[in-house]
């Protein structure tokens, strides 16, 4: 009988959703030690950042299933759960997106230009922000719950994804000007690795707006 | 002589078998949510649902008693065979206590009050007569039972919304708590007080003026808010524990008002749930003694003692490991909100137990949780369990009455 009172509560999905922002933003982070690797032409220590980040995006992975698989209509939540699914899914994609570029890179040993590199890596830099801040404003997920979603912690998040979005368009004018840096060059290199450089650099910035997109998600939570 | 000594030792036996029962069951509802959210130690936890559930069956259960014992079975149509109703209520405690017994073995959400009730309207209904049941008395049980938890819910669902407005929703939360606490704590201890001398203490024997009674009310309900606040004004925030979680300090001033709530639901559960268990072995008790139903006579004192031990010994032998398992599983329900359910679901019992109806606890906390819900307070509840639980009521009634038709049947036989 008593087991009953305590049956009535589902697994919170508000944990789970935050550790898994956690993982995913560790995947994209790891880009910081990946890159360095490549463009120093250390394929050994590339390749072990690379193993990382395919743990870590495997890892999110099945947090993600466990997530749905707990998480059946019958539960009662204060926001639906179609939102939080969606949320998961676009924090899921920051660790795709950190998995495919560094498989990519490392399969077809790219080479990053010198006269791009010290750019290059900032761009990488301020994608991982992206992603950083992301988790910081999910993070505050449990506590919007407490306070069922109104107040000065709505106040909070509100700014945290204002600062994401200015992060977004600071990786949006990168992507333009290092896009740009390319086409300047890329008649000295190889068309192939030219073509690869571009869809690299693309799936780079879309850690930034997978990450734009989880405040997205959020800022839909807070309306509700 | 010698078959009335039998009568009330065996009713002795049954009751306090079921006190065990609901002592280490039901109790672990009113502090397990104190334990998971670590405001009390499991030892304390004990100590305190002892003293308040002895408390509260002493205090406040009598009413209850009552009706258990004369408001549902109609005891003149028994009066030329008072035997009748000796073997009634034996087999409605031991149908019972055997149905919880078999369905917390088997985890089901199942309500200490409904197995009774339905036990006895069972065993006068098929056993003796369709008349001689209160047909009146039980329709006013069975609409509060849906009538509980509604009520339950709304007055939880209030609370919560207030602590949101008046504290978290706030830049400075803490300031907010401490100041707002203590008068959580005053409206719990007031309510819970004022019921308590206003319905329960004339069973014990004591009458006080409606004045007093609230002069002592509020006097008590002060004296807790400020040795409340003083506890409060304490505790100091740790910064590196809120950089992860913003309200931990906050809801440790909330864990304060929770041990209150927490004693006042062990103090309602008692007021309730015990007198269940007490009203059959009273009723068996004073028919046996006097050879007569006697509808005057009150509750004998030593009887609600009886049913208040049962109830520490159940949680002294069983409870530590219940409140412990379901303390693990019901982390969700933070002071801030745990103590809003509690508050809300013991007001609601202590009332209904000052107006003598018996209500399941079980079913008043699911409603209040779920108001702390509505006011969008809890993360998750799982609805298809909320449902099976307000379902087990169907299944409980008729199994409570087959089981004490059966064992009325065998007592006719049997016993002398």
């Amino acid at each position: 009988m008593t087991r009953g009172v305590a049956n009535i509560f589902g697994a919170s999905p508000v944990q789970p959703l935050e550790q898994h922002i956690d993982i995913a933003c560790r995947c994209a982070k790891k880009l910081r030690t990946f890159f360095p690797a490549v463009i120093a032409g250390d394929w050994e220590a590339a390749s072990a950042a690379r193993d990382k980040i395919d743990e870590l995006e495997e890892q999110a992975d099945e947090l993600k299933k466990h997530i749905r698989l707990n998480l059946p209509r019958s539960l009662f939540m204060p926001v639906p759960r179609e939102d939080l699914l969606e949320l998961l899914l676009v924090q899921d994609g920051i660790a795709n997106r950190a998995r495919d570029v560094a498989r990519i890179v490392l399969a077809r040993r790219m080479q990053i230009p010198e006269a791009l590199a010290a750019d290059f890596l900032e761009f990488v830099d301020r994608n991982v922000d992206a992603a950083k801040k992301a988790r910081k404003s999910v993070r505050e997920l449990d506590e919007l719950f407490t306070v069922g979603f109104r107040g000065a912690e709505v106040d909070l998040v509100t700014g945290l994804i204002e600062e994401l979005d200015a992060i977004e368009t600071d990786t949006d004018n990168r992507q333009i000007a290092l896009s740009a840096a390319l086409h300047e060059i890329e008649s000295t290199l190889n068309p192939v690795d030219a073509v690869f450089l571009y869809k690299v650099i693309d799936l780079i910035w879309e850690i930034a707006e997978s990450a734009d997109k989880v405040g997205r998600r959020l800022e839909l939570l807070l309306s509700h | 002589m010698e078959a009335q000594v039998v009568y009330i030792v065996l009713a002795a036996i049954f009751g306090l078998f079921m006190a065990w029962g609901i002592g280490a069951n039901d109790v672990a509802n009113a502090m397990a949510t104190s334990v998971g959210s670590k405001a009390l130690t499991i030892r304390q936890a004990i100590l305190v649902a002892a003293v308040f559930e002895f408390l509260g069956a002493v205090l406040a259960g009598g009413a209850v008693t009552d009706t258990v014992r004369k408001g549902i079975v109609d005891t003149e149509q028994l009066a030329g065979s008072p035997e009748l109703l000796i073997y009634g209520m034996l087999a409605a405690l031991l149908a019972a206590g055997t149905w919880l017994l078999v369905a917390s073995r088997n985890g089901w959400p199942v309500s200490t009050t409904h197995s009774i009730v339905g036990a006895i309207v069972g065993f006068a209904a098929v056993g003796i007569g369709v008349d001689a049941v209160q047909w009146g008395g039980v329709a006013k049980i069975v609409m509060s039972w849906v009538a509980s938890p509604l009520t339950a819910g709304f007055i939880a669902f209030f609370i919560y919304l207030t602590v949101q407005k008046l504290i978290l929703s706030h830049e400075d939360p803490l300031d907010r708590a401490k100041r707002y606490v203590p008068v959580y704590m005053f409206l719990a201890a007031f309510t819970i007080t004022l019921v308590t001398i206003l319905k329960g203490l004339k069973h014990v024997g004591l009458t006080i003026s409606l004045r007093d009674s609230y002069i002592l009310a509020i006097g008590i309900a002060v004296g807790i808010a400020v040795v409340g606040a003083i506890v409060i004004r304490r505790i100091q925030p740790d910064p590196k524990a809120e950089k992860d979680q913003h309200f931990i300090t906050v809801e440790r001033v909330f864990g304060v008002l929770m041990v209150i709530t927490a004693c006042g639901m062990a103090f309602a559960h008692g007021s309730n749930d015990v007198a269940n268990a007490i009203g059959p072995l009273a009723a068996v008790i004073s028919t046996a003694q006097g050879g007569v139903i006697a509808a005057k006579s009150s509750v004998p004192p030593w009887v609600l003692l009886l049913g208040g031990a049962g109830i520490v010994v159940g949680l002294a032998t069983y409870g530590r490991h219940v409140i412990a398992t379901v303390g693990r599983k019901i982390t969700q329900l933070t002071p801030s909100r745990g103590f809003a359910a509690e508050l809300a679901a013991a007001t609601t019992i202590v009332v209904a137990s000052g107006t003598g109806i018996p209500i399941s606890t079980t079913h008043t906390l699911v409603g209040a949780v779920l108001g702390v819900g509505f006011a969008r307070g809890i993360e998750a509840i799982d609805l298809s369990v909320v449902g099976r639980i307000f379902l087990s009521w169907v299944v409980t009634i008729p199994a409570g009455a087959i089981l004490a038709i059966i064992f009325f049947s065998l007592f006719k036989v049997i016993l002398p």
